[in-house]
């Protein structure tokens, strides 16, 4: 980020958060995101977003605008477009309180899958571009690719990312009829607005657009299958998504056909990035949630156990 | 060769002497002739001595079903234990709240 960005990012926040000459005490300004794809910054109840450098002004002008028209499943924003700072596109949000990271227990997972499901059944009020979830996981992927044959998780990592289907990978265009998809949907995206105890909204719309719905149920799905997330967590989003008719998986039996493939391709995203991580603090081992994930790439490239007259009764035809 | 359903390259694998193709994609697998009846004479000599399943817990329900490629407790204890709890923490601030 340049250095000048954050200061007049927060004289943006603070200008709109206190109009001439009320004072700013105890408001709660923070910075609250700080990363390459994007810088946030809060004062009172305004929080302005700087995008990622390179974000195309049409396309998020159409995600603000789809926000704006469906305020009652994400956030809406508090102009209609974003403006120019320093060579970067910003807009800004009313603050809504997030979901508390030390508290698993009060985690929202009926309202995420609520919220998905309208999401996923909504119209656009616009065109819109594809979601953006595939061409994450491959931008994550490509940086810890062309390291020649790896025998190590880097190596197990590729092999489960290259059995993935094209459309996965980003490499083809999404299959099935397309819904309004987040395309990034994580427990850092739901938030309370008005804060403390509104109803719960998704936010971020930098990945928004048209896709394969699953992708958005997935990541749940990837912490669920790599036992990150306990089954009756998992049970309660999913039933609350299919509880308010959302069209990723069937309405009831196995949702896995739906599911497996964006969620290999979200838990490989995800042991990619650990491997990333690992390798900046100064190459340490993975922690015991990182290598969870990379176990489940080697399991989606080793032959599962196969059990034949517990699928295939001897005497049935085939 | 290439998968029927999906046309997926498929891989073949050894297992206990049985050649299987298993596609890379939908992990669906062809068996040729006579490997169903080799596997499943395989499968009646390992089981045989196989101990009584042990009765089902009552307390809780069954878990949801999981992909082939989940996570080892998935399987007969119901998805509970000790695991999550070990993980839970620190799973849910580092891994659930970021991209």
């Amino acid at each position: 980020m340049p250095p000048h960005l954050l200061p007049a990012l927060t004289a943006t926040a603070r200008a709109r958060a206190h109009p001439e000459g009320t004072p700013c005490s105890a408001c709660g300004a923070a910075t609250l995101a700080d990363r390459p794809d994007a810088t946030v910054v809060r004062h009172a109840g305004t929080v302005v977003k700087a995008h990622a450098p390179g974000t195309d002004p049409d396309q998020l002008t159409a995600r603000l605008a789809t926000a704006a028209h469906l305020p009652g499943v994400l956030l809406p924003p508090l102009t209609p477009a974003a403006a120019d700072l320093h060579g970067r596109l910003v807009s800004c949000w009313p603050y809504g309180a997030p979901v508390d990271p030390d508290d698993p227990d009060a985690a929202p997972w009926e309202a995420a899958g609520t919220l998905l499901a309208r999401l996923h059944r909504a119209e656009p009020p616009t065109a819109l571009p594809p979601m953006r979830g595939p061409a994450k996981a491959a931008r994550a992927v490509a940086r810890i690719a062309g390291r020649g044959e790896d025998p190590g998780p880097t190596g197990i990592v590729l092999r489960a990312w290259s059995a993935l289907p094209a459309w996965a990978r980003a490499e083809a265009p999404m299959p099935g009829p397309a819904a309004l998809c987040h395309g990034d949907l994580h427990l850092g995206q739901l938030v309370r607005h008005p804060a403390p105890d509104g109803p719960w909204r998704l936010i971020d719309v930098d990945d928004l657009g048209l896709g394969v719905p699953a992708w958005d149920l997935a990541r749940p799905a990837a912490w669920y299958a790599c036992g990150l997330l306990p089954p009756e967590e998992w049970s309660r989003f999913l039933a609350a998504y299919r509880e308010a008719g959302g069209p990723a998986v069937p309405a009831d039996g196995d949702p896995w056909p739906a599911l497996d493939v964006p969620a290999r391709a979200l838990t490989v995203q995800g042991a990619a990035q650990a491997i990333v991580r690992a390798e900046r603090d100064g190459r340490r081992a993975l922690d015991e949630v990182e290598q969870a994930l990379v176990d489940a790439c080697a399991r989606m490239v080793s032959p599962v156990p196969v059990s034949v007259p517990a699928q295939l009764p001897p005497d049935s035809p085939t | 060769m290439q998968c029927p359903k999906c046309h997926a390259p498929m891989h073949t694998y050894n297992r206990n002497g049985v050649q299987i193709e298993q596609c890379s994609n939908c992990r669906g697998i062809f068996l040729d002739y006579g490997e169903l009846e080799a596997l499943t004479r395989l499968e009646s000599q390992w089981s045989q001595p196989a101990p009584p399943p042990p009765a089902a817990p009552q307390a809780y329900p069954p878990a949801p079903p999981a992909p082939a490629w989940g996570a080892p407790q998935h399987g007969g204890h119901g998805g509970h234990g000790g695991h999550y709890g070990h993980h839970r923490h620190k799973s849910f601030g580092h891994m659930l709240f970021s991209s």
